[in-house]
């Protein structure tokens, strides 16, 4: 051992450093092996984990069953082979999943082709099965055993289109309270308990229901037991005893809830026939839902089919003896046909509906299936009813805006207008249940009316905020641009290193390389999602990564002024890591607020920010460290070149 | 290699005028003209096109006045063949149907020429675009502010003030040039800005980490002595740093396309300004904060230990 080093063992060991427990004991600048090991560890699994991303994906067309428990199996297999071959599209391979089956085309320009025919195939007599676009990833089994998977694309580098929906909840609430005191209001003529006439019926959320005195008012209380969504209140006024029915804040979010989850099931539903392979449709805060279509082709369909805010009442037909006020009227095939104001059932009640033929008369039909609820209620409404005329009210629901001043300042109020229309009136042949049947219509009518059923009908009105859709081309053009900015600042940078710092910019060039294969292996674990504002921030972690060994070097360089090499180089690294880790830090909350704050683009550049920031600590640091080690490390140094 | 020895902090005065200088302007424009703001925030709609050829834009839009479009301004985007044509919000097309002008122009121009191209059509309702503003705003606020309280933390308070300072300067003199030049402000400019903060005070705290460590060290000696020689010892890392930051940003303005392009301007002009403003803005609030080596002790002992004891 030199003097130098003994020297020095003696400068680093009272240092009491962080980074310098080895030099302790053996020469300087020497990891321990299980040390080097792990660094080589934790880069292999990133190369690993990273190497999805290189294959490309082949061209696919996906078909889903859209009930879960027929499933998929052979019999749709030979289906869609035979089809296929018969058209003369080459099929490279046909994946079978749990309730799908991912068909590998040769030829890229054959997907749309080959997605008609296969709908055409699957679906001739009724709509079992999505049929979708989709981009199948080409990673070994090897790989895919090992739980690897590409980084999926945004829809900026996909193509494709991004929905945020304002769901209308006071319209919603309105609605509820409104059909809420029909339905008591009917209850109470039924039962034939007397209540006072009062213009105040209702008040937003509150339903007041005046009676002249006690007897009728506990016996009005018995009757009206059901309505468990209100809080109900006794009050006195002008010698009339009244009973409150208010909407408490609980019951409203848990409204909300409500409204929310089915507009997302009808939502899923609809788009779901639309034939995107991963449509995603998720809740946003309150009263927001974001629809991602990625890689649809047509964004003005699907604008039609999210922008149906539609529902549907069933109705019976008003009897001559009604009242005015329980009485509504519509025109129907040119006539003025009288219903009833409350709803036996609506839309929301339906759980499948399908068009086909009536097997006597072979006129078009719709089958509907009503849920639990639907199916008793409609029983009951019928039971007692065969002969008489149900009609299916159609409620449309247009979305407004207007402005007004309010406290001096222009805002922006939503409102809806409605459409309401009669599409169908029929009798009622016998007592309805679960099942049955609606005739009379036109096959375009049923087919209509059987999608509409299907696909749910919304419970509470929506509208479009925010639209963003990307074509496929632009999203080609922006990987590409992505990818190529990486690879010349990539270059850039490499080749400054080297220039400026000759073997140290080897040692951090690998680093840096190191760093961006974990970066993209860190995200690919997490399936992050990669954006265009991503990939800048790719780039950006680059440039900055650099820093921390910029750092180090310039700290090195100043040490050996006055230390010897190894000595340099040792407190070189320990000296920097403190400013490294304060400097770091902070940017790391920069991007946590970025993620936390931003939206769409904001918190893709926010994620690979924030894992670059991770993912540079431990290459500037350790990595460098461990490559200087192993180049200059445990052996005598006269002078380095830095 | 030899170290530079710049007298930075007699330059301090010239530095002062010339961050006001910079400062007025960039007030001085915001507040006179503001921002010239993107889609995200004004809200409204979007297309972008490609056509086969070289068009007019002027032509297009004329074409689009006869159909019924009368609102839209036309302009390339990138090159000759793309298009971008934006509509501010129109109220009395309702909600629909402000959210279907997109589509509906589209198809107006697919009739006039047949080989276009959608890129991308984008449309962001009004009370989204105030959201977003009011967000970005808040986002802004909240880094500075967590920023101010870590550094708190981990420094004193003249290096809090002084790198909230800094940071404020660089926003504001990014801000200023956006709106100086009518560069569109739009979400990624908002992400790159946060990215300036971060960037920035990367820079800030290198260099305060610097300063800090030399009036511990310093038996003798003025601020200002103490803080020229930490400059100029992290003068060497702080420009090879924003070196190969510009080299990137170089990199994503070249062949980034016109999405990126504002948000690498944006961090390219904060990468220069946030350079200046580490050597100047930071330590000059020190400066005029008194900052004396008594507010630096730290009352462990193993730390002066280790600052005295291990480099004879």
């Amino acid at each position: 051992m030199t003097n130098d080093d003994t020297r020095s063992q003696s400068g680093g060991g009272s240092g009491g450093t962080l980074l310098g427990a080895p030099s302790r004991r053996g020469p300087m600048n020497v990891f321990p092996l299980w040390k080097y090991m792990l660094i080589a560890v934790v880069c292999l699994l990133g190369l690993i984990y990273a190497a999805p991303n290189v294959f490309q994906p082949d061209a696919a067309v996906q078909v889903r069953a859209l009930d879960g428990e027929r499933g998929i199996g052979a019999a749709q297999r030979a289906k869609v082979t035979t089809a296929l071959d018969a058209a003369g599209i080459q099929v490279s391979a046909i994946d079978q999943q749990d309730n799908s089956l991912l068909v590998r085309l040769l030829d890229e320009d054959a997907q749309l082709t080959a997605r008609a025919l296969i709908a055409d195939t699957l679906n001739a007599s009724s709509v079992d099965f999505v049929v979708a676009l989709a981009q199948a990833p080409t990673t070994p089994q090897w790989l895919r055993n090992l739980g690897g998977k590409p980084m999926s694309l945004g829809l900026d580098l996909f193509g494709g289109a991004h929905f945020l929906l304002q769901v209308n909840m006071d319209d919603y609430i309105a609605g509820v309270v409104d059909n809420s005191a029909e339905g008591m209001r009917d209850t109470l003529i039924d039962q034939r308990i007397r209540f006072l006439p009062n213009r105040q019926w209702i008040d937003g959320r509150t339903i007041s229901i005046a009676f002249r005195d006690e007897a009728t008012r506990d016996q009005a209380r018995e009757a009206l037991v059901d309505y468990q969504d209100f809080l109900l209140q006794e009050r006195e006024a002008a010698g009339n005893l009244i009973l409150r029915f208010t909407l408490t804040d609980d019951k409203i979010r848990a409204l909300e809830d409500r409204a929310i989850s089915q507009n997302l099931t009808s939502l899923r539903n609809r788009v779901n026939e639309l034939g995107v392979s991963e449509p995603q449709v998720q809740r946003l805060g309150r009263s927001r839902i974001v629809v991602d279509l990625p890689g649809i082709q047509d964004s003005a369909r699907a604008k039609e089919i999210l922008n149906k805010f539609a529902n549907l009442e069933f109705r019976l037909e008003a009897l001559p003896r009604a009242r005015k006020s329980q009485i509504e009227n519509y025109e129907y095939q040119g006539r003025v046909q009288d219903i009833m104001r409350r709803n036996i059932v609506t839309g929301n009640n339906v759980q499948d509906a399908q068009q086909s033929y009536d097997p006597e008369t072979s006129q078009p039909q719709v089958s509907i299936e009503l849920d639990n609820e639907g199916g008793r209620k409609m029983h009951a409404a019928t039971k007692d009813n065969i002969g008489r005329s149900m009609a299916i009210l159609f409620i449309e629901q247009k979305p407004r805006v207007r402005k007004s001043v309010r406290d001096g300042e222009t805002v922006e109020e939503y409102y809806t207008v409605e459409e309401r229309r009669l599409i169908s009136v029929a009798t009622v042949q016998a007592a309805l249940g679960f099942n049955f049947r609606i005739t009379g219509l036109s096959l375009r009518e049923a087919q209509d009316l059987a999608l509409l059923l299907r696909a749910g009908a919304l419970a509470a009105p929506m509208y479009i905020v925010e639209e963003r859709t990307v074509g496929a081309q632009l999203g080609d053009e922006n990987i590409r641009r992505g990818w190529q900015s990486v690879a010349i600042g990539f270059a850039l940078v490499l080749a400054f290193m080297i220039f400026y710092y000759r073997g140290f910019g080897v040692a951090a060039n690998v680093a840096l390389t190191a760093n961006l294969i974990l970066l993209v292996a860190i995200m690919s674990i997490l399936g992050a999602t990669l954006t265009l504002p991503g990939i800048a921030g790719i780039v950006l972690t680059v440039g900055m990564a650099v820093d921390a060994n910029v750092l180090i070097f310039s700290r090195i360089r100043e040490e050996l002024k006055n230390h010897p090499p190894q000595m340099a180089i040792q407190s070189g690294f320990d000296r920097a890591l403190l400013t490294i880790t304060d400097a770091n830090v902070t940017t790391f909350f920069v991007a946590i607020i970025l993620l936390s704050i931003g939206s769409g683009p904001v918190r893709g550049f926010a994620v690979t920010l924030a894992v670059g920031i991770a993912t540079s600590m431990f290459t500037a640091i350790l990595v460098t460290r461990a490559l200087v080690n192993l180049m200059y490390g445990g052996r005598k140094l006269e002078s380095i070149k830095i | 290699m030899k170290t530079l020895q710049v007298d930075f902090m007699g330059k301090r005065l010239i530095a002062m005028v010339f961050s006001a200088v910079l400062l007025t302007v960039s007030l001085g424009s915001l507040f006179f003209q503001g921002l010239n703001l993107g889609l995200d925030f004004t809200g409204g709609s979007l297309v972008e096109v490609k056509l086969a050829s070289k068009v007019d834009p002027q032509v297009v839009r004329g074409y689009l006045v006869e159909s019924g479009f009368a609102n839209g301004t036309v302009q390339t985007f990138g090159s000759d063949e793309d298009l971008l044509i934006r509509v501010p919000p129109q109220q009395e097309l309702g909600i629909a149907g402000q959210a279907s002008l997109g589509d509906d122009i589209f198809t107006a121009l697919a009739a006039q020429y047949p080989d276009i191209v959608l890129q991308q059509s984008n449309y962001v309702g009004p009370a989204v675009g105030d959201e977003l503003a009011q967000d970005g705003g808040l986002a802004l606020l909240t880094a500075l502010l967590v920023v101010m309280l870590y550094i708190l933390f981990r420094f004193t308070k003249q290096f809090s003030v002084g790198a909230v300072v800094a940071l404020a300067h660089d926003v504001i003199i990014v801000l200023g040039c956006f709106s100086l030049f009518r560069w569109t402000f739009d979400l990624t400019v908002l992400a790159a800005l946060l990215a300036v903060i971060g960037y920035s005070l990367n820079d800030t705290i290198v260099v305060s980490d610097r300063i800090r460590e030399n009036f511990r060290r310093a038996r003798r000696g003025a601020p200002v002595e103490i803080i020229n020689e930490a400059l100029n010892q992290t003068l060497g890392r702080t420009l090879v740093t924003s070196l190969t930051t510009l080299f990137v940003l170089l990199a994503l303005l070249l062949a980034g396309g016109e999405v990126i392009s504002g948000f690498a301007t944006a961090l390219s002009i904060g990468v220069v300004i946030g350079t200046y403003s580490s050597i100047y803005v930071a330590a000059n609030v020190l400066l005029i904060m008194n900052i004396t080596r008594e507010d630096l002790l730290v009352p462990e002992p193993k730390q002066d230990g280790n600052e005295d004891g291990s480099y004879p």
